[in-house]
């Protein structure tokens, strides 16, 4: 099993969410973030002072596969939140050793 | 066609026989004597003539009472939600209620000093700066008009539309002091702000006998239609003296420090536009010419004070803000205070502009070259707008609005600089030395006291976790409560 982590830009939230339907994905956890990778934020003038936004809100969505179709899920990823610009984002992966599903303590990838 | 003269005609019947019983509904005391035939006694003429002459005057008593309870309210919702908004959301969130509660708070305590002494001072009868204590709880404020202020309205309306005023001035002063003022500190500081300086400058300029008064005779006439030096120069004055007195915000200017609703702000803003036209033309004591005329002049300067900060902030900036052009909309308000019941709408258009880029500049770059913490600009607009708003009054004031200057005859004399009375130019500026030193010394004072009795500022931890919560014991938002 994969837990995928994906940053993408707020607005791109729908379309990720359809392209990981349409693969067949059927779970996922959407969180609100902040931060910045290249991307070096934008600035704000109120009556005159300038504040430097550096923190800029994200999306993350985070999701748990089987292996088989993290490849796939990716793709699906790359393809629906790629604007082309800096701040699209990125992906991490990382190897889940179990899961279980607390209604009736199935584990593995059933639980997914 | 047919039908619908039918239908109006069966209306008209129908109203006829309710029209009578409306007039006598309305002055029962003063019943008009009928009409005798001219051989009748010339006696019973004049008691005619002398009841149809209390009828008129009744007539416009109920009108000027029915604008001038309503310019009351509106006044009052300056502070309440007006300036609780605008202020509120200016600040962080973490002291979103505590700013709110700073205006709400003068509603209530300056009501209560107000009836309890803070009338009679500033407008009792007394010397050239204090009203003395003859009207203290109100004693001999009653429905009957006082003919020195306003001859047409009971004085208890003329007391609680003056009251409005009392409130909204050390309100505005909040905003030189936000997020780190201690709130019984703030409770104290602005009950002997009212009383020793609010209440002797309304009296120097309003009162029977004060210094400054231009319409019963004061010293140095100046003028000051609704409050430009008494409201505008002593509260912005004295919140400069605040901000420097109390020190900068902890983190300031390093931490960002943006107000975290412009939205809240906005809808402040826009309350203030509607309440100021109680403030302004209301300030005519009546519904007459002059009420129509500061209305309009209150309304153009608040409109050219939009372009004008807009147009400075989009040259600097390159951009137009939403909170710069409320901004700009209060600094015109501002600046035609004094102005509004002397000027033509022409001037109103030139004063709001002047005062809508001097006030972005106040607040953009001056703040910044001196570096002190006036939080929320209540020195940069109320203080900068209300003095350059006073002294554009001297140039513009026009005999033709408003005859305050007459002959031995009682011919109009010039009123300000363009008519050719170049020496209210020198009026206005005692006016205003006289507001700034009084604010200054006055509020230094005060500070001073609150300092070494209860303490000004909360504590650092205090000031961290928002005043709020430590203040109040509550939060404004609580989104975040799991169900």
């Amino acid at each position: 099993m994969t837990k995928v982590e994906a940053i993408i830009q707020t607005s791109k939230l729908e379309a990720v969410k359809d392209a990981l339907h349409e693969i067949g994905v059927e779970g996922m956890t959407v969180l609100e973030v902040r931060g910045h990778g290249r991307q070096k934020g934008h600035t704000e003038v109120y009556r005159g002072r300038e504040y430097t936004v550096d923190l800029i809100p994200k999306i993350k969505i985070e999701i748990v596969l089987a292996d088989d179709i993290v490849e796939k899920s990716v793709q699906a990823i790359v393809t629906a939140a790629r604007t082309g610009k800096i701040g699209d984002g990125k992906i991490f992966l990382t190897k889940v050793d179990d899961a279980i599903r607390i209604r009736n303590d199935e584990r593995g990838e059933s639980a997914l | 066609m047919a039908k619908h003269l039918i239908l109006f005609f069966a209306i008209a019947l129908l109203l006829v026989p309710l029209s009578p019983l409306c007039l006598s509904a309305q002055t029962p005391e003063t019943p008009i004597p009928a009409y005798h035939p001219p051989e009748a006694s010339q006696a019973a003429q004049a008691q005619r003539l002398a009841a149809l002459e209390q009828q008129a005057a009744d007539a416009k008593s109920s009108a000027d009472n029915a604008w001038m309870l309503v310019s009351s309210a509106l006044v009052l919702l300056m502070t309440g939600p007006g300036l609780a908004l605008f202020y509120g959301g200016l600040v962080r969130k973490k002291n979103v209620l505590a700013t709110m509660m700073q205006s709400f708070a003068m509603m209530a305590v300056i009501t209560v000093v107000w009836a309890i002494v803070g009338y009679s001072i500033a407008f009792g009868a007394g010397n050239s700066f204090f009203g003395g204590l003859h009207n203290i709880f109100l004693h001999g404020v009653g429905l009957q008009p006082d003919a020195d202020y306003a001859a047409t309205i009971p004085a208890q309306t003329f007391m609680v539309y003056q009251l409005m005023f009392a409130i909204i001035t050390p309100a505005l002063i909040t905003g030189a002091f936000a997020e780190r003022m201690k709130f019984s500190a703030m409770l104290v500081f602005l009950t002997l702000w009212s009383l020793l300086v609010y209440d002797p400058m309304a009296h120097m300029v309003w009162g029977k006998g004060g210094l400054l008064n231009a319409s019963l005779g004061g010293r140095f006439p100046t003028l000051d239609f609704a409050g430009g030096t008494v409201v505008h120069v002593t509260s912005g004055v004295s919140a400069l003296v605040c901000a420097l007195y109390l020190g900068k915000r902890l983190g300031y200017p390093k931490q960002p420090m943006p107000p975290h609703s412009v939205v809240l702000s906005f809808i402040g803003a826009c309350l203030l536009w509607v309440g100021w036209f109680g403030f302004n033309a209301g300030s005519a004591l009546a519904s007459g010419n002059l009420a129509t005329s500061a209305f309009v002049a209150t309304h153009f300067g608040a409109a050219a004070a939009v372009v004008g900060w807009s147009a400075a902030e989009w040259l600097r900036n390159g951009k137009a803000s939403a909170l710069g052009a409320i901004s700009g909309a209060v600094a015109g308000l501002v600046a035609i205070t004094p102005a509004a019941g002397f000027v033509s709408p022409r001037a109103a258009l030139v004063i709001g502009f002047v005062a809508g880029a001097f006030c972005f500049w106040m607040v953009t770059k001056v703040k910044s070259i001196f570096g002190y913490d006036d939080s929320l600009d209540a020195f940069g607009v109320h203080g900068a707008g209300g003095t350059i708003g006073a002294l554009l009054t001297g140039i513009f004031a026009q005999s033709i609005i408003n005859p305050i200057f007459k002959d031995a005859n009682g011919k109009a004399l010039p009123s300000g600089l363009l008519e050719g009375n170049a020496h209210q130019l020198l009026n206005q500026a005692v006016g205003i030395a006289i507001a700034w030193v009084l604010a200054i010394i006055g509020t230094l004072i005060i500070l001073k006291f609150v300092d070494m009795t209860i303490g000004l500022r909360v504590s650092e931890e205090q000031e961290s976790q928002g005043l709020d919560l430590s203040q109040h014991g509550e939060e404004g938002y609580y989104w975040d409560t799991p169900g």
